[in-house]
């Protein structure tokens, strides 16, 4: 193919992206004592807390600390809360992505009300999220003989934990999908289709990279919730040690019988983990600022 | 309706919003469907077929670029896609992709991301896309709308001598008629979802097919007048009427530039005239004609003469068209 004369000026237009200025805001007098003194609320409500937790998780040294989490309880109790998160945030993952495309890509009856059974969880208390399953499938409820003949456990075992799990974490990933694709609208889906890709394809090269930090901050903060949850899978878990107790109800069991350090030492763990989730959560919001903003002015 | 293009034809889809364009462009995309009625092309029932085995290259109106690829990956997409057995090797679509990057003139750029190219070179980049997999047919969603004034100018001369060049029945869609008229081959006015008239650029705009296809193709005044025996009467004026003019009340349209000017005491249109403004090289000529207020053009830098806020003067449009009264 030969040249064909293109017009100077169009091919010499400057690249349209210029560094936005970033407006300075000179604060008024009374700013900084604001500034401060919410800064001084934050470290009484929330870095004090997070201090003690460490405190008396190590108040009588290393050792007992390390005993604790070596103990047979608490290390079941961790394994039971990793198997039910990684069983519940890819689910939850998987249903965030399927229904944000769904919503935000296509016209359809009935979208509203699926965005409104999508905030749910976020509405209703916990303990109502984990009683649903109780009056589900538990020996007393709709399905209870049936579960009993045939010998399924899901009430006051693994699968209910999971499910009151899932419940409660439903939201987080769909939620912070939605904004991002409805502003990204379906015109690169649709160029992908013309071009010849299939669905999947589609789905796979186009629609998945525009959106994955996106949904690496929903999975995120998914998982924080799934492994801190405590309401509702207190419910349906029925305080079986060793067996059903994952690490929150773990800690509440030491904690009753006055096992300081061990019920500390728990905790630690899950504090542990929020505050790495902090961090990842802030670098992924450093670094890909542009994307996740969208989900967060909703 | 019915509508169709020919065989390497440069045809425009022209209408206001809302009048159906786009969808129609959409539908020959295959990127929506029609309720009713069959979407052909050479005899093959396009409608059964989906939207990735019409090979159809479509540019959209914000160009639609992939965000998170380069401009390289961009252009080779539809390549890269294809099933194991129909894609070109590396090499090939390295070349192709080359190629295609010299076609539009963005040599250099291939290892930049959309963001950081301009809006005419992001259109370019969306072109060369759409053309690597060699389309039976290209569709054009407003291509210029989202470009200053400038740009849009040059880019259109390009484009045409692209569709010259690459040889491919091309549909674009426009609200713009200059556009329309300077680019297509033949231009086909939409209204409400409805075609009003298809011809070449210079056809619909000498003879515009109804009032509203002469009010969109251009500046447009209108009057009322009475046709009998032959005869075209406006307030006082008579003259012979246009050919095939129906008879009864009717309503002339004439463009505000297609206008002999002649003293008040010779034949026309008696106008009053109520300002004059000299605007660049054309005069404006503001006047009441009947009691109706209207702005006509004088092109040249002198005035006609007897022209002057205040005074009377007669008017005779040239070139007028007549519909009858609705």
């Amino acid at each position: 193919m030969s040249q064909l004369a293109l017009p100077p000026a169009a091919s010499t237009a400057t690249p349209a992206v210029a560094a936005r200025p970033i407006a300075r805001i000179r604060l008024p007098g009374i700013a900084p004592l604001m500034l401060l003194a919410s800064a001084a609320v934050m470290m009484g409500l929330i870095g004090l807390p997070l201090v003690v937790v460490f405190q008396e998780a190590l108040a009588k040294g290393l050792p007992p600390f390390l005993a604790a989490l070596k103990e047979p309880d608490a290390i079941a109790a961790v394994k039971l809360t990793l198997l039910v998160a990684a069983i519940a945030v890819p689910l939850n993952a998987v249903f965030g992505v399927s229904a944000a495309w769904a919503i935000s890509k296509f016209e359809f009856r009935g979208k509203s009300v699926l965005l409104t059974l999508i905030d749910l969880p976020f509405s209703i208390s916990p303990v109502v999220s984990g009683l649903v399953w109780v009056l589900l499938f538990g020996a007393q409820g709709l399905f209870g003989t049936f579960l009993v003949d045939h010998d399924i456990k899901i009430v006051f075992a693994v699968p209910g934990l999971v499910l009151a799990t899932i419940l409660v974490t439903f939201p987080f990933v769909a939620r912070e999908l939605i904004p991002l694709m409805q502003a990204q609208g379906a015109d690169e889906e649709a160029a992908a289709l013309t071009l010849g890709a299939g669905g999947f394809t589609t789905f796979r090269r186009v629609t998945l990279p525009n959106i994955q930090w996106a949904l690496l901050y929903g999975v995120l903060l998914c998982n924080a919730r799934a492994m801190g949850e405590f309401g509702a899978v207190s419910v349906v878990s029925g305080h079986i040690r060793g067996l059903t107790n994952t690490l929150p109800l773990h800690v509440e069991v030491l904690y009753n019988d006055y096992d300081s350090v061990g019920a500390f030492a728990a905790a630690s763990l899950l504090a542990g983990l929020g505050i790495i989730t902090l961090v990842l959560k802030t670098v992924l919001e450093w670094r890909h600022a542009g994307e996740l903003a969208l989900g967060h002015r909703s | 309706m019915s509508l169709q293009a020919r065989d390497k034809e440069f045809l425009a889809l022209l209408g206001p919003s809302g009048s159906g364009k786009t969808t129609l462009l959409r539908v020959l995309a295959g990127l929506e469907k029609p309720d009713a009625g069959e979407v052909r092309f050479g005899g093959e029932d396009f409608l059964s077929l989906p939207v990735r085995r019409r090979r159809v290259g479509m540019v959209f109106q914000h160009y639609a670029l992939f965000r998170h690829m380069t401009v390289e990956q961009n252009i080779a997409f539809g390549l890269t896609v294809r099933s194991r057995r129909e894609k070109p090797s590396r090499a090939d679509i390295r070349a192709r992709v080359a190629d295609l990057l010299s076609l539009v003139q963005l040599e250099g750029l291939d290892k930049r991301f959309p963001a950081q190219l301009s809006g005419g070179q992001r259109q370019r980049v969306a072109l060369a896309r759409a053309l690597a997999i060699e389309p039976r047919m290209l569709l054009l969603d407003e291509p210029f709308g989202a470009l200053d004034a400038q740009v849009r100018r040059e880019l259109r001369r390009w484009l045409r001598e692209l569709h010259d060049r690459a040889g491919v029945t091309t549909v674009f869609v426009t609200h713009d008629q200059e556009e329309a008229l300077d680019l297509a081959d033949r231009v086909a006015i939409l209204k409400d979802g409805e075609l009003i008239q298809l011809g070449a650029p210079n056809e619909v705009y000498e003879h515009p097919a109804t009032p509203f296809v002469f009010d969109f193709l251009g500046q447009a005044c209108r009057l009322p007048g009475v046709i009998e025996a032959g005869r075209l009467r406006i307030a006082d004026w008579e003259s012979a009427a246009p050919k095939d003019a129906p008879g009864g009340p009717v309503e002339v349209f004439f463009r505000p530039d297609e206008v002999d000017f002649a003293p008040v005491d010779g034949a026309g249109l008696a106008a009053e005239v109520t300002g004059v403004a000299q605007r660049g090289p054309d005069v404006r000529i503001d006047c009441r004609i009947e009691g109706h207020a209207m702005e006509l053009i004088g092109h040249g830098p002198t005035l006609p003469i007897g022209v002057a806020p205040g005074l009377s003067v007669r008017i005779k449009p040239f070139r007028p068209q007549v519909y009858a009264a609705r």
